[in-house]
């Protein structure tokens, strides 16, 4: 087995999704490198060289793969894939663009989002909003796959991996990156923070989310929210937690004014321990909540501010 | 400019599913069938184009089985000049459904494929992606914001960390978030009319495309239940309790 990862990182840093991707490969077994596609992006590739057990870290460095453009991208690691086993990517909405596009290109198997490695061919997934799990297998020769960060833990970072530049530059000239607009943070990021504290439609408005800001602060959490809230305008698709957004399982999960549908669930199930604060008593939250305050938000909120 | 909508049936996302006693699949008898939400939002978003003139014809495509044809008149009724229903007995993979649709456009030759940019049954989020690959198409995933600029669509992208506004070169393929619009209901009136507008409904067997599944399911299983705990009284109690009893803070 030759398994090559698609390192997530902004060129200047690597995401640490990317070693929960490297202990996933790791379980799979076999050479590992990584690549690492971007514009100016040699201290990225530097901190992917420093992965435990990865054996080549491939370098593209050019205009064209700024922003990550799937197009690109996916022509780029076209050009890799015969030379592997197994092509992975952390389940982000990068790994999302560009690794479907690939597998169609190959014409092989993928499997999006996978939660764990049985064999070389074989791997569970959730599918109905966590509803279910399968365990889905295939015969191709080349496996294309995103994998869920939550689902495995970090590997460490305590090697010296061979760097590579690649001279291919697969610029198709479909696409072209314009500019991002970047949520700015102090807090940590949402899928990685070990304490969330997610806020719903019970927040009323985009500026009440300011109560749950002051309790993170306190507790160096990170703030979420549910569909309904993004839904609503309160707050950006980003910080969205649940089927159609991000995937987090913290060690502590407060959910505040979150009624708890099915496609919120779906996102925070997983986290250790999961505290609700909703003043209807029969929110569904309630039955997957270790701790409940059946309060208003309002009140519970700033109380538990003061109390830390 | 025609546009190709994608329209799939699934179940009601708001209905929890069960999986069938054999573990094989999950049981979805006498469960409530709906237009997968996102693509409601593509469909919408290109009838918004037609109205906007951009778009000439609004063509929906479904690829499934035949009580599909539901989901296609929903999307009429919302404003989409026609339908085409591919029909299969069952399930396909989305790497099929790609292959599938790429006939289709080599017949319809549309300027763009709007699709959601995930089904909420399968949560694969990947049939966009492929469909752009086969075509060697410009891709637009998870769009919150689409304009369209003489030959090139300027796309905003939820991303991550934020939005990516990017450029793309027509005929593109490009995939629905949440924010892109929101959703007409289709009025009464509408929904008549709807009866009357055409919908093609062609045999999988005429396109030449293989079928044979790439994927073998193995298992579908229920995950752990997470049980419920206890209800406290008070802020103190709840701060107390995760101080000393799971020590998270």
């Amino acid at each position: 087995m030759t398994i090559l990862i698609i390192a997530e990182h902004d060129n200047k840093s690597l995401k640490e999704i990317t070693l929960n991707t490297m202990t996933a490969a790791t379980q799979i077994g076999g050479d590992i490198d990584v690549l690492v596609a971007g514009e100016n992006c040699g201290s990225a590739a530097d901190a992917a060289a420093a992965i435990t057990g990865v054996r080549r870290v491939l370098v593209a460095d050019h205009a064209c793969y700024n922003g990550q453009l799937a197009e690109n991208m996916a022509a780029l690691i076209e050009t890799l894939a015969s030379d592997y086993s197994h092509i992975m990517a952390p389940t982000t909405t990068s790994g999302k663009n560009i690794l479907p596009r690939l597998a169609a290109t190959l014409d092989t198997s993928y499997f999006s989002d996978i939660i764990s490695v049985e064999s070389a061919d074989t791997f569970k997934r959730t599918i109905y909003a966590g509803n279910a799990i399968e365990t889905v297998q295939t015969a191709d020769s080349i496996k294309v796959m995103t994998v869920r960060g939550t689902a495995f833990d970090l590997s460490e970072t305590n090697g010296s991996a061979t760097i590579e530049a690649l001279s291919t530059v697969t610029d198709l000239g479909l696409s072209s990156f314009v500019n991002e607009e970047l949520a700015e943070s102090e807090r940590p990021e949402l899928t990685s923070a070990n304490i969330v504290i997610s806020g719903g439609r019970g927040m009323q408005n985009g500026e009440n989310f300011s109560i749950l800001e002051k309790v993170a602060d306190k507790l160096g959490a990170a703030v979420g929210a549910s569909r309904a809230a993004v839904d609503a305008g309160f707050v950006p698709n980003d910080m969205q937690v649940g089927q159609t957004g991000k995937i987090v399982a913290p060690d502590l999960y407060i959910a505040v004014g979150i009624s708890g549908a099915i496609q919120h669930l779906a996102g925070m199930k997983d986290s250790k321990v999961i505290v609700a604060i909703n003043k209807d008593p029969d929110a569904p939250i309630f039955s997957v909540a270790d701790y409940g305050l059946v309060a208003d938000l309002f009140d519970a909120v700033p109380e538990l501010e003061q109390a830390l | 400019m025609k546009i190709l909508v994608m329209v799939k049936r699934v179940s009601d996302p708001n209905v929890m599913i069960r999986v069938s006693a054999d573990n094989s699949s999950v049981d979805l008898n006498n469960v409530k069938m709906a237009i997968n939400p996102f693509c409601e939002i593509a469909v919408e978003e290109a009838v918004r184009l037609k109205e906007a003139g951009i778009a000439s014809e609004v063509v929906a495509l479904s690829i499934g089985t035949s009580q599909s044809q539901e989901q296609l008149r929903t999307a009429l009724a919302m404003g989409a000049d026609r339908g085409i229903l591919i029909e299969s007995e069952g399930p396909l993979e989305s790497l099929t459904v790609a292959k599938l649709t790429q006939k289709v456009i080599a017949e319809e030759q549309p300027g763009l494929v709007i699709l959601g940019k995930q089904s909420t049954d399968t949560d694969n989020s990947q049939t966009g992606q492929m469909l752009a690959s086969l075509m060697g198409w410009a891709q637009g995933t998870f769009a919150s914001k689409l304009e369209i600029d003489g030959e090139s669509i300027n796309l905003t992208r939820e991303v991550d960390s934020g939005l990516q506004t990017v450029r793309l070169s027509m005929p593109a393929v490009v995939t629905c978030d949440l924010r892109l619009n929101e959703p007409r209901f289709a009025s009464l009136p509408n929904i008549m009319k709807a009866k009357r507008k055409p919908l093609d409904i062609k045999p999988i067997a005429d396109f030449g495309v293989d079928l044979t599944p790439r994927i073998k399911t193995l298992m579908v299983e229920t995950p752990n239940e997470r049980q419920g705990g206890e209800v406290l009284s008070s802020v103190a109690e709840l701060v107390e309790k995760l101080k000393t009893e799971k020590g998270v803070i």
